[in-house]
């Protein structure tokens, strides 16, 4: 047998396994289970999908959608750990509500209604935790939904750093799309709603541990004006959004071809990176492409319709730079590919171990 | 970005494209290997194996620092971190690296105070900000990064920080390659020389391998322009019958080195007498410990370190990958039991180990032709 025809072979088998659902069979949760990379994957679909065995659950989307009375209805929760709590650009109470936010808004739906856990530290400065509710609650009125029910919880100095916020999400699905994580198709466009990376970099900055000083903010904004200027230019012809927080758009990119056994190919010259993010990556030997956002989102959409919905995306304030990087083509399933700006091409696999925590 | 991407130019890649395979006699197989995981990594990152005919076959060899560190090390290290009172550093990718019951990363889970650094200067930083507590760096690399402990160490002496040592795992890079030289399974064509390494060292030490083994060498870069400049060097040399070692990488390799790295080096080190090798064994000479005027910040002087020596797991082939016996999928556990999550081997840890650059991104059919 030739060694190509080895080589495929092998290939082949790599890629049966991965396809497989991951098992969780570590001994300890470590930094990595919260990375959104593929330890994170295990831990989902290895112990909580299984365990809670729910067909909303199972669809592994943003938000499950539900159907309640008749009302289609979208509902998700998150918590947010960020360390530090302020940092340029943004705050962890205003990550709070965008974080939410965004995860109804690429599902598809109006985001309504929010609820507020706290988990504060003993000794927080009433300051810092003032600066915060008021930070929430500018969020709220900016994304344009209702913070309606709420809970506090104090634990011991040292227990927490500062405080933990959990929110939960109620949105009302429009009718306009029909998103799926299963539902991007060979040929789709794949387009980004603005420059990547500058989240996970800023805050990477502001813990002032690696000695880099740049002009660099957070983008963490609410997501629904996008998704739906989205839903309103291409309708029925959107497959798919996702807003690239964790593992940032490479992972979202992993996740979908997955989820719908396409392979994507990015062009690596086509993704926005602003240059002093660009500059900050190279120093720290991270790829833009796997840093975290908390105000871009990823969407799938038919050739036809992609041009008008980059345009309505480029409509929007902060979303001038908004791009198509790449297509969906259909084998090998499952994989996302980059055409190097160097002109060779390569894998861009899912993320391993965390190259930083707690962002967000 | 500046002084970046004139390195990356797609348009003079295919002319440098174009002149390899000028270079390239008809029907000739080529094996070039890269010594330096740095290399690897952008052979992969940059999908440089696409603009080569399907005749230059790239080899990675043994230059990656995480790799080339066996389990014993690593247990050392483990049993160092559990230590009381201890905090213990290393770069990331160090924390990844198994030994026989686990990472590092999940003896931090099971309580220890294991922390990533950047530098070994913020490893002395935390030393200074806990003064009591004992702050352990795990030190690793080549002569790439034997300077930054060496000074760190230096500094930590004028400073008399009593609360700092070093593990010292730096290794040498002449002893393996002269071993892989030896090696009899071995067929190479020439060597892509370890820039980095040379900025330290200069070319002069690999001037034997021309010298007693007939192989030339180009000393290169590692931005993708410069990987292709350094191949097509290689391939002047082949086919005008010429055996030396070039510098591809001038801009930042001195002929000499670098004489007061080299300096504060001799200061501060001197070699083992052996050093056991991931995958190689046991190799004379080829690692460094900390000299006599340091011996009070050497974590292997302070602590009574168990000295672990445990055999590489018999399904890892590392070390044929390691000599570039074998491509990295030619291993028997290659992407199934050994993936960059649950890795086996250390090649599959590393950004720079040569199966986990393949996996993470080299991992697909490629259309080259054989010329």
């Amino acid at each position: 047998m030739s060694t190509s025809v080895r080589e495929q072979r092998i290939l082949e088998i790599i890629e049966t396994a991965r396809s497989k659902p991951a098992r969780f069979r570590d001994e300890h949760v470590t930094m990595a289970h919260g990375a959104g990379g593929k330890a994170s994957q295990a831990l989902i679909e290895g112990l909580f999908v299984p365990a809670f065995a729910t067909p909303a659950l199972a669809a592994m989307a943003d938000a499950a959608s539900l159907e309640l009375g008749g009302a289609r209805l979208a509902l998700t929760t998150d918590c947010f750990v960020v360390r530090p709590l302020r940092f340029p650009g943004g705050s962890i109470g205003e990550l709070a509500v965008n974080g939410t936010v965004n995860d109804l808004a690429v599902a598809g739906a109006r985001p309504a209604a929010l609820t507020v856990s706290f988990v504060l530290e003993e000794g927080l400065s009433a300051e810092a935790l003032r600066a915060e509710v008021l930070a929430m609650s500018e969020a709220a009125r900016e994304a344009g939904v209702a913070v309606v029910a709420g809970d506090t919880k104090v634990v011991e100095r040292g227990r927490a750093d500062g405080m933990y916020i959990c929110t939960t999400g109620l949105g009302v699905r429009d009718e306009r799309g029909q998103l799926s994580p299963a539902g991007v198709r060979p040929g789709d466009r794949i387009l980004v709603s603005g420059p990547i990376a500058e989240h996970g970099t800023a805050i990477m900055l502001a813990r002032g541990e690696l000695g880099l000083e740049a002009d660099i903010e957070s983008d963490t904004c609410s997501l629904w004006p996008a998704a739906d200027a989205l839903l309103e230019a291409a309708g029925a012809s959107l497959h798919c959004m996702r807003d690239a927080t964790r593992g940032g758009v490479a992972s979202v990119l992993n996740e979908l071809a997955r989820a719908s056994s396409v392979c994507m190919t990015v062009s690596e010259a086509a993704v926005p990176v602003a240059p002093a993010v660009a500059g900050a990556c190279e120093l720290l030997g991270i790829d833009p492409m796997y840093v975290a956002n908390e105000g871009r989102l990823v969407a799938l959409v038919e050739p036809e319709a992609a041009p008008r919905a980059l345009e309505a995306l480029r409509a929007l304030p902060g979303c001038g730079r908004a791009a198509d990087i790449g297509e969906v083509g259909a084998d090998p399933p499952g994989m996302v590919l980059v055409r190097t700006a160097f002109g060779g091409r390569r894998v861009m696999d899912q993320l391993t171990g965390d190259p930083l925590p707690r962002i967000c | 970005m500046r002084f970046i991407d004139e390195f990356r130019d797609p348009e003079l890649a295919q002319v440098l494209a174009g002149q390899i395979l000028a270079r390239v006699e008809p029907g000739r197989h080529y094996k070039v290997m890269e010594v330096c995981g740095g290399h690897t990594h952008s052979i992969y990152k940059y999908g440089i194996d696409d603009l080569l005919p399907a005749n230059v076959e790239l080899v990675h060899g043994p230059g990656c620092p995480v790799c080339v560190i066996p389990m014993g090390r690593v247990d050392d290290g483990i049993a160092l971190a559990h230590r009381e009172g201890v905090i213990f550093t290393c770069f990331g990718d160090m924390l990844r690296v198994p030994g026989s019951h686990g990472t590092l990363l999940d003896a931090k889970a099971d309580g220890a105070d294991v922390r990533m650094v950047y530098s070994p200067l913020d490893a002395l930083r935390i030393a200074k900000a806990n003064p009591e507590r004992t702050v352990v760096f795990f030190a690793i690399g080549f002569e790439t990064t034997a300077p930054s402990t060496a000074l760190t160490l230096r500094r930590a002496k004028a400073e008399r920080v009593r609360n700092f040592l070093c593990m010292c795992n730096h290794v040498t890079i002449v002893p393996p390659l002269r071993a892989l030289l030896e090696s009899p399974d071995l067929r190479l064509d020439g060597f892509i020389g370890p820039g980095h390494v040379c900025t330290i060292v200069g070319a002069r030490p690999f001037h034997f391998i021309p010298a007693d083994y007939g192989r030339p060498v180009v000393i290169a870069g590692f931005e993708p322009l410069d990987v292709l400049q350094a191949i097509e060097m290689l391939l002047a040399q082949l086919a005008e019958d010429r055996c030396e070692v070039e510098n591809q990488y001038s801009r930042v390799v001195p002929p000499d080195g670098n004489l007061r790295a080299l300096e504060v080096l001799a200061e501060v080190f001197e070699l083992r007498p052996h050093f056991e090798w991931r995958g190689l064994g046991f190799i004379s000479h080829s690692a460094l410990r900390l000299t006599e005027a340091y011996r009070e910040l050497d974590a292997e002087a302070y602590f009574d370190v168990p000295g672990v020596r445990v055999a590489d797991p018999k399904a890892c082939q590392c070390g044929e990958v390691l000599k570039g016996v074998i491509k990295p999928w030619e291993c028997k556990v290659f992407g199934t039991a050994c993936t960059p999550d649950h890795a086996i081997g250390t090649c599959m840890v590393s950004p720079e180990g040569a199966c986990a650059a393949y996996y993470n991104f080299g991992r697909l059919a490629r259309e080259r032709e054989f010329v």
